[in-house]
Order: structure tokens, then C-alpha cells, then sequence
């Protein structure tokens, strides 16, 4: 067992066994499933919406080198420019370099996962530069020296009352259970930093090949500022961020908010094309943008999987599996957690080390109903699987369906095992739950169906004919 | 037997091929695909001249008219498991798609609620026909559970690699179901009823697991 699915297991174990917690997040949910499905119902239809965007997004995919390119080129033309990381080591280097040339102390950024993916916070921090999350729930988990739990909602597993406590604690506010007074505290907090910071770094949703323009989509207000106040910035953006055309957008950022948080849409919507243009009276002077592979041209090549491309990440699969309402976000250990995560982890680190995150889940589907732009997720998980065992079987599972396969295929050895678990069924009464129970996997918290007295079969032989 | 009783009650011919045992789902669900299409071959060939094949369970209906597709893609056995995907139904797809029936003269008394089985409601996309059965049968008070789509953690191996989070998500779904009130909860896929029945009788419960098939049966 990896090391990561060592901790998987036992923070697993220790969120499923806590009610509480399960309990917060389940409610949490609540109000989320009401407010999208009276979006999803603004549409004329949702599932064509689904569908229509699934195929802008496939087209984007099958063609992300040129569009990559068109993109580039248009936003190189109005002086961004653009730096293709490989991999997450490059794209680091590249902004730390760009954060030493132009003597940074304070970096401010808006929410970006594909940042935590290259884990840049650590990397900057390191060097010494000092580096403010502007996301209110990422501030808050940033304060806690945490991982966002949710790649949408980032501090979904904090009461107010938890977060009360902790701007009392970091940052000197009285104690309040009102959202409103935390919200301006930490707004009160970042609004100078963003006159601070010398470099803003933020995410982008979508990147629009057409017009070489970053969309960023929000609902406080903090990516615009950490794109507009500080003198430089930088676009993290991963390569399949792309959409073709400009006008996608009218599709896309209704679905994206109507999926990720239940918003026809959300409160801001911006687009950044590049540096401030000559006449303009704001923006950055210096605008760069880091596309970033980082293996996903591993996941194009998978014919099987390179739908898993199409993700917007508005985290909808997440919301609604029960595994991740379970075990909560922490837990998975990774950057992305829940279905996706499951499926695209094992691309992005590693499948031997990851698999087991593919492994835990009971493939009931939920996820992919809810997935805005058609992602197979589960099926993938199950391919995840099958790779895995087939580059590296595990033995004792490898004989037990050889044995498996060896009995299903002859029904007279079928009918015999039916037998003799018959007879031995009584006898695991004995030890049934126990520490020597070879079923206590099942047994511990489960009873053990009893075998009815006759076999299907049986009774069919017997039964009176008409 | 119930889905025997209810067919010859309709007046249809059954049969049953001695010679079956496994779809090859739980291979095929722990990623042991040579494993799995050794059963399966097996099942297209028990199976081969049956006019229509009828399954009690949704999960193992969703192996043959589903994932065997997946199991046999770019093999020589692909069109043979698609013939037989095409004629495989599960039981409430079979009474009330093909054959238009909602109503199979069942009386139950009691009161019940419904578990979907996510492989019968999601990859065959079988959400009304058993309501609609249900909804016949005399006696039978029906209520609906809260998140009444959610899996009730069984899925196969994962059951027994991952107990802990299977085992909490099978309790949300007994606390969902105890809500209800109801008696009984019904199913049509025996692997949720084992997992449902084995949490309910740890905790103790006197609700009992029956399968749709049971229910329908019964006049």
C-alpha cells in the first residue's frame, strides 16, 4: 500500500466514523441542491445545455494545439506573454524568477486550483516572498495553514463560529457569529494588501482562444483586484482551460454557476486580454501567462479518458457523492478531491500510487449524472482500476478471482461451493464479527445474509410443473 | 421464485439454464478484466438462444447490457455481447417497458418505501417502471425516502476494501429509510437488500429488505 492510501484509509476511517462532521457537510449540501436545481430549471433545457457544452469542450480537447496557439498569439499580440510550463517544477521556477527580477515582497492571489497543483504558495514562501490568498475561504484555510477542502468552496467544513474564532485569533476582531462583520474583517485585512502586493496571481476558467482572453468568474470581487491593482501579473492557467470562441462563454458561465454554486451567475465575471493597453487608465503593467501541462497531455493521448479535459471544475461531482459527503475533502490528500479527482489523480501523479482513490467508490453513478459537461466519470474509475491490476496485480486478489473465474465456469462446482457454504454457514455463527472472521471486513459493522435453505436452483427441479 | 410466479402468472413461458451462475461483474468491478470476460463469454453462451433474458437484480442487468460492451470492446466477442445486451431486460424494464404493463394483480399490505439500486437507476435509467409497479400493487402503502437516489454504499468489492465509508453511507441511507416509518423496504437489486438487511439487523431494526420481485408475487 502506498503511503498515500496508508493515510487515505485512516483519515477516511476517522471522517466516516465522525457524525458531526458528516452531519455539517450533508447540510451544507442542502441549500446548494435547492438553489441549482431551480437554476438547472431557468434553462430551457438543462440536459441539451449539458450536452451542447460537452461538445464545445470535446472540440476544444480534440483541437488544443491550435487553439492553444490562436490563444497565445492573439494575447502575445497585446504584449502578455505567455510561458508553456511542462510541468509544475517549471511553471514554479518561472514565477519565482519573475517574482526575484521585479524584488517582490507581497504576492496577492485569487483562487486558482491549478496553483495549489503546482503548489506555489510553499514554493514562493520559501524563498521568502510573502503570499496572501484574497478568496475569503481561501484566506480562511490559509489562516489555518490547511488545503482547501473543496475546489469551489474551499472552508465548507468551518462554522462561523470556527472561523469567529480564528480572525479572533490571527487577526486581533471580535468574537461574532454574523457572516457579515467576518466578511469585513478580512475584507478590512485584504483591501490594503492589494494596494501592497507588487504581484497579483490568479487563475483563469476559461481561456478564449478566439480573442486571447482569461475569463475569470467570482463573487467577491478579489480576482478583479488581483488582476487589476498590482503591477504584474500572472495567469496560472492549465491547458485545457481553452474554449474556442468568445461567444461559448454565454453558454458556459450560466453553466458553470448553476453547477459549481448554484447561481444563475455569479456576482463577477471578468475578462483579461494582456497588459493595460495604451490609453487605458488601469491594469497591470506587465501581464504574464503560465500554461500549464503538467501530464495533462498524457490524459489526451488516453483515448479512453481525454474527456476528463472537458472539466470545468465546478466541483457538482463532488457535491453529490456520497463517498465525498463521507470522508469529506481532506481526506483524499489531493489538490482535487472527490470523482474527478479520483479519476484525473492517478493521470496527474502517478496510477500505482493514486489508484486507490479510484478504488474507493461504489461506482453508483452520481457523479457523472451531475457532470455539466458529460464526463464519464465513474466508467473511468473503472478503467483506473483495470489498468492498475493489469500493470500490477495484487496476488491474493489475482487467485481468488482465478478461483473465482474457475468455479463461475463450471455450474457443477458452482452448485457444490453453493453446497458447501450451506453446510459451513452455521458454523461462522462461532466466530462471525470476530477478529478471526475471515468475512470481518463485511461482518464488523454488517450482519451476514443467511443462505436460504434451498438453492434457486433447487427449488426450480422441484418445483410442480403446469 | 417471485419473478417465476409473476411471469407464469401472466402467462409467459419461463426458462432457466441450469448451466448459469455469474455475470462476471465482480471482476470486472476490481479490475480483473481477463478474469471477467471468462465468465461472461460463458454467460453469452448459457444465454445464446434465449428470445429475451430477464434479471432480478439492475446490477447484474447493467453487466450484460452495459458494461459487457466495455468488457468486450475491440474483441471478437463485441457484436455477441451487444445481440445479448439488446435482448437482457431488467425485471420492472421488462413488465413495464416492453411488455406495458404497470399493473401485475400483486396485493401487499403494508408500508414501504423504495431503494433504487444505482446500477438499475442510472446505467439502465430506470427510475419510474418500479414506482409504477409498486403503485399497483393493492394494499401497498408507498412513501418516499429522503435523497432517495443516493447509493447505499454496497458497490460490490468496495464493500469490503473501503467497510468504513461503505458501511457510513449504508447507515445515512437506514436513517433515511427508519424517517419514513415504513415496514419494509423494497428493492430491485439484491446486492443494496444485503447490504441494507445486514445494517439494519446490526442496528437492530424490524425493517425488513424485500425484492420488488417478492412483493409483486404476492396476491
Amino acid at each position: 500500500m502506498s503511503a498515500a492510501a496508508a493515510q487515505f484509509r485512516a483519515q477516511a476511517r476517522l471522517c466516516a466514523a465522525d457524525l458531526r462532521h458528516r452531519h455539517f457537510i450533508q447540510t451544507a449540501l442542502a441549500g446548494y441542491y435547492a438553489k441549482r436545481d431551480e437554476c438547472q430549471n431557468r434553462f430551457r433545457s438543462w440536459a441539451r445545455a449539458c450536452q451542447a457544452a460537452a461538445a464545445v469542450k470535446q472540440d476544444a480537447v480534440n483541437h488544443l494545439d491550435s487553439c492553444l496557439e490562436e490563444f497565445a498569439s492573439k494575447i502575445e499580440a497585446r504584449g502578455a506573454k505567455v510561458f508553456w510550463a511542462p510541468a509544475a517544477a517549471e511553471a514554479r521556477a518561472y514565477i519565482l524568477q519573475l517574482a526575484r527580477d521585479r524584488q517582490a515582497r507581497l504576492i496577492i492571489k485569487s483562487k486558482s486550483m491549478t496553483t495549489e497543483e503546482i503548489h506555489l504558495n510553499a514554493a514562493l514562501e520559501k524563498e521568502g516572498f510573502q503570499v496572501v490568498e484574497s478568496d475569503l475561504g481561501e484566506y480562511i484555510v490559509q489562516l489555518r495553514h490547511e488545503a482547501p477542502y473543496h475546489l469551489v468552496f474551499p472552508a465548507m467544513h468551518l462554522t462561523r463560529h470556527e472561523i469567529s474564532d480564528l480572525f479572533h485569533e490571527k487577526l486581533g476582531s471580535p468574537p461574532t457569529d454574523d457572516p457579515e462583520e467576518l466578511t469585513m474583517t478580512a475584507r478590512r485585512v485584504l483591501r490594503l494588501k492589494y494596494c501592497q502586493a507588487d504581484i497579483g496571481i490568479s487563475g483563469a476558467n476559461f481561456a478564449i482562444a478566439q480573442t486571447g482572453m482569461i475569463s475569470i468568474t467570482e463573487n467577491e470581487g478579489n480576482a478583479r483586484l488581483t488582476a487589476s491593482l498590482p503591477k504584474v501579473h500572472v495567469a496560472v492557467v492549465g491547458i485545457e482551460r481553452i474554449l474556442p470562441k468568445l461567444s461559448d462563454l454565454a453558454l458556459f458561465l450560466p453553466l458553470l454557476a448553476t453547477a459549481g454554486t448554484g447561481q444563475p451567475l455569479t456576482c463577477y465575471n471578468s475578462l483579461f486580454g494582456g497588459p493595460r493597453q495604451p490609453g487605458e487608465p488601469d491594469g497591470p503593467a506587465e501581464f504574464h501567462v503560465v500554461l500549464l501541462d503538467n501530464r495533462r497531455s498524457e490524459l489526451l493521448a488516453d483515448a479512453e479518458q481525454r474527456d476528463a479535459l472537458r472539466c470545468i471544475r465546478c466541483g457538482a461531482c463532488l457535491n453529490v457523492c456520497p463517498i465525498f459527503k463521507s470522508i469529506g475533502g481532506h481526506s483524499y490528500g489531493t489538490v482535487y478531491q472527490g470523482p474527478i479527482g479520483a479519476v484525473i489523480t492517478p493521470h496527474l501523479l502517478g496510477l500505482q500510487q493514486w489508484k486507490h482513490l479510484s478504488q474507493a467508490s461504489s461506482l453508483c453513478g452520481a457523479c457523472a449524472e451531475a457532470c455539466p459537461v458529460g464526463i464519464h466519470l465513474h466508467h473511468h474509475l473503472l478503467q483506473n482500476r483495470r489498468n492498475a491490476m493489469r500493470a500490477a496485480p495484487l496476488w491474493r486478489e489475482k487467485l481468488l478471482f482465478a478461483a473465482y473465474a474457475f468455479v463461475m465456469r463450471r455450474p457443477a462446482w458452482y452448485r457444490i461451493s453453493a453446497r458447501l457454504a450451506r453446510l459451513i454457514q452455521p458454523l461462522h455463527r462461532w466466530i462471525g464479527g470476530s477478529a478471526v472472521d475471515p468475512a470481518r471486513a463485511w461482518t464488523k459493522t454488517r450482519a451476514l445474509p443467511r443462505l436460504a435453505p434451498k438453492s434457486f436452483g433447487r427449488l426450480w427441479r422441484e418445483r410442480p410443473r403446469p | 421464485m417471485g419473478m417465476v410466479r409473476v411471469f407464469e402468472r401472466l402467462g409467459h413461458q419461463v426458462e432457466y439454464p441450469p448451466a448459469q451462475t455469474c455475470c462476471g461483474q465482480p471482476p470486472f468491478n476490481a479490475g480483473y478484466w481477463d478474469e471477467a470476460r471468462a465468465v461472461a463469454r460463458r454467460q453469452m453462451e448459457v444465454f445464446g438462444d434465449a428470445e429475451v433474458v430477464v434479471s432480478a437484480s439492475g446490477s447484474c442487468g447493467a453487466m450484460i447490457k452495459i458494461f459487457n460492451a466495455m468488457l468486450f470492446q475491440g474483441r471478437p466477442e463485441e457484436a455477441r455481447a451487444k445481440t445479448l445486451a439488446a435482448r437482457t431486460f431488467e425485471f420492472s424494464e421488462f413488465l413495464v417497458n416492453r411488455l406495458g404493463l404497470s399493473d401485475v394483480g400483486a396485493r401487499f399490505e403494508g408500508r414501504a418505501t423504495f431503494h433504487d439500486g444505482c446500477h438499475g437507476l442510472r446505467e439502465l435509467g430506470l427510475k419510474k417502471p418500479p414506482r409504477q409497479l409498486l403503485q399497483h400493487v393493492r394494499g401497498l402503502q408507498l412513501v418516499e425516502m429522503n435523497d432517495r437516489e443516493t447509493c447505499c454504499g454496497f458497490g460490490g468489492t468496495f464493500a469490503v476494501k473501503f467497510p468504513m465509508i461503505s458501511t457510513a453511507m449504508g447507515e445515512a441511507k437506514c436513517a433515511a429509510i427508519a424517517e419514513t416509518g415504513a415496514d419494509f423496504v423494497i428493492s430491485n437489486d439484491s446486492s443494496c437488500l444485503m447490504q441494507l438487511q445486514g445494517i439494519l439487523d446490526k442496528q437492530g431494526s424490524r425493517v425488513q429488505t424485500l425484492h420488488l420481485a417478492q412483493v409483486l408475487a404476492s396476491a
